[in-house]
């Protein structure tokens, strides 16, 4: 009983905390003379669009039916057309091309719309920088010396040279060559620069798995990509699995470097909104969160399946 | 080739040297007949599991010749994968899969490698399975499993290849020694049906009791070779002599 009421103070402590971080936050905008205006931000996230619509026709409104403008043309023709707000009176006279009406929709904001483009060549990037992590991880541990030698030097030279730069190198050097779209070439140097970390996760991986399970494959008669493929892989992708999630988690996280090559994700979307709003702080705070609601779902993924995987074991 | 028609493991003169300099194996020369069960015993780094390791090629030569069932697995052009299917292998450490079912232990290479039908391995799986007295536990993972057990699915997923050799490296020593009975019973059985083994061990009482031959190797070599009889009753070396002293 105690110790439940020492918890329970604890935790009241660890909000108190909280809220005051958020105070002291607060206090210094108001020191800098900030106004805060959080009403602007729900509109970049979600926005309610207005489409006109026009009348195809020449006629007169005969009047309103079921959500529908009922228009008789010159030649005595009757036609509806679904208006969601009309703006014309009944017995306004309309010309083919006027204005009769509009319709609202809701549409993503520029900052969602980043969002989708942060998620779309992160999965893109995940997907390729496994594929390179794999190849070069098992290159790594290849008795062949051009392998292993090719696979040594990548890892290095990636290792060693910033993210920045190499996307400036794929995208204005390699890009070019190849002739890749801007999204291609963006996700391309991520996937290169994850591929090599994701190569060195890997390579521990399959080293963490006994001689033994190998040595039984081989007695059964199993070739080398079979074991590999039914017995290594399997269960040193189960001990990387947190590793793995961690790296996937950085490349989500990188790819906000992507916008120096105009592509537009999440930051440089955020970077236009703050542009036309002049409202940093909220914008900057709000693209942090949806990075952290996209960072936190994936880690959230990697307990559950890490639990799920657990039962055997 | 003619001369070694009756044997299915011709062993000459095999040479072996750990990149740490030690002499793992000088000069052994062996020959096994079909169907017979070769015991083979000897302190700690005599070179015995190396040897055995050489006969599926885990382990490499430097010199020599081993011809098993006719192919010669000490030549690099050697199909490797295609021997090691006819020869099973039961290893200390039991090296079952943890993240398969016994089951599926037992399934996994008959149907990569010898390309039978699902249902045909499972067939089979059960059947050796049941003989080795674990069917029950066909669905359990192997980390639910006692060493006795592991061991068990071990032999059964290498039974389950039909193999024409059967293997034994040390299978018994890293058992609870209330598990230890029940593992010699089956490698018993597996004698008494005839099957070809080799089998490195510290348990006198199976090399009394199964062995057609037993192998003495110290230092890298054959020191002595014979029936049980021979071995255990009249040993020729002092070596062997000494050996036995301290162990029986």
């Amino acid at each position: 009983m105690r110790r439940n009421r020492h918890t329970l103070l604890w935790n009241l402590a660890f909000v108190l905390v909280l809220v005051g971080i958020g105070f002291f936050i607060y206090k210094s905008s108001l020191k800098i003379n900030y106004s805060w205006n959080w009403r602007a931000v729900p509109s970049y996230l979600v926005y309610k669009a207005q489409q006109e619509i026009d009348s195809p026709v020449q006629g007169i409104v005969k009047g309103f039916k079921n959500g529908k403008v009922v228009i008789e043309t010159i030649k005595g023709n009757i036609v509806a057309f679904k208006v969601e707000h009309p703006t014309l009176k009944k017995g306004a006279v309309v010309d083919a091309g006027d204005e009769i009406g509009y319709n609202t929709s809701y549409k993503a904001g520029p900052l969602l719309m980043g969002l989708y483009m942060t998620i779309k060549v992160s999965v893109v990037s995940i997907i390729m920088a496994l594929v390179i992590g794999l190849i070069t991880g098992l290159m790594r541990i290849s008795d062949n010396p051009l392998f292993k030698n090719l696979s040594t030097v990548y890892i290095e030279i990636i290792r060693g040279t910033p993210l920045l730069v190499q996307i400036f190198i794929v995208y204005f050097f390699i890009g070019t060559l190849f002739n890749m779209t801007r999204f291609i070439a963006g996700a391309f140097a991520l996937a290169v620069f994850e591929g090599a970390y994701i190569a060195e996760i890997i390579r521990a991986g399959i080293q963490s798995i006994p001689r033994g399970q190998t040595e039984a494959s081989l007695a059964l008669g199993m070739n080398y990509f079979q074991i590999m493929r039914y017995i290594i892989i399997p269960q040193a992708f189960k001990r990387v699995l947190p590793a793995l999630a961690g790296q996937f988690i950085s490349l989500i996280k990188d790819s906000s470097l992507l916008s120096v090559i105009s592509i537009t994700e999440l930051t440089k979307a955020g970077r236009e909104v703050v542009a036309s709003t002049f409202s940093p702080f909220e914008v900057w705070f709000t693209v942090a969160a949806l990075y952290f609601v996209v960072t936190y779902s994936l880690s959230l993924l990697d307990r559950y399946l890490e639990r799920r995987l657990a039962g055997d074991e | 080739m003619s001369d070694n028609g009756d044997y299915i493991i011709v062993a000459e003169n095999v040479n072996k040297t750990y990149p740490n300099g030690v002499k793992a194996l000088r000069d052994v020369s062996l020959k096994v007949k079909k169907g017979e069960v070769v015991v083979i015993i000897g302190a700690s780094g005599s070179g015995k599991t190396t040897f055995l390791r050489t006969i599926n090629q885990l382990e490499t030569v430097d010199a020599g010749k081993i011809i098993v069932e006719g192919v010669d697995v000490t030549d690099p052009k050697t199909n490797l994968t295609k021997i090691r299917a006819d020869i099973g292998m039961v290893f200390q450490h039991f090296n079952v899969f943890p993240h398969l079912t016994v089951l599926e232990n037992v399934m996994l290479a008959q149907i990569l490698v010898r390309k039978r039908k699902k249902e045909e391995a499972r067939q089979i799986a059960m059947e050796f399975l049941t003989k080795v007295g674990i069917a029950d536990k066909k669905d359990e993972y192997p980390t639910n499993l006692s060493g006795g057990q592991k061991q068990r699915v071990a032999i059964a997923r290498a039974l389950a290849m039909h193999p024409k050799i059967m293997l034994f490296d040390e299978a018994t020593s890293a058992l609870d020694p209330e598990m230890v009975g029940g593992i010699l019973d089956i490698m018993k059985q597996l004698a008494r049906e005839g099957k070809t083994m080799v089998v490195v061990t510290h348990e006198m009482g199976f090399a009394r009791e199964a062995a057609d031959r037993i192998v003495y190797m110290d230092s890298g070599k054959i020191i002595e070779m014979g029936t049980p009889e021979e071995i255990f009753n009249n040993p020729k070396t002092d070596r062997l002599k000494q050996f036995l002293s301290q162990i029986l």
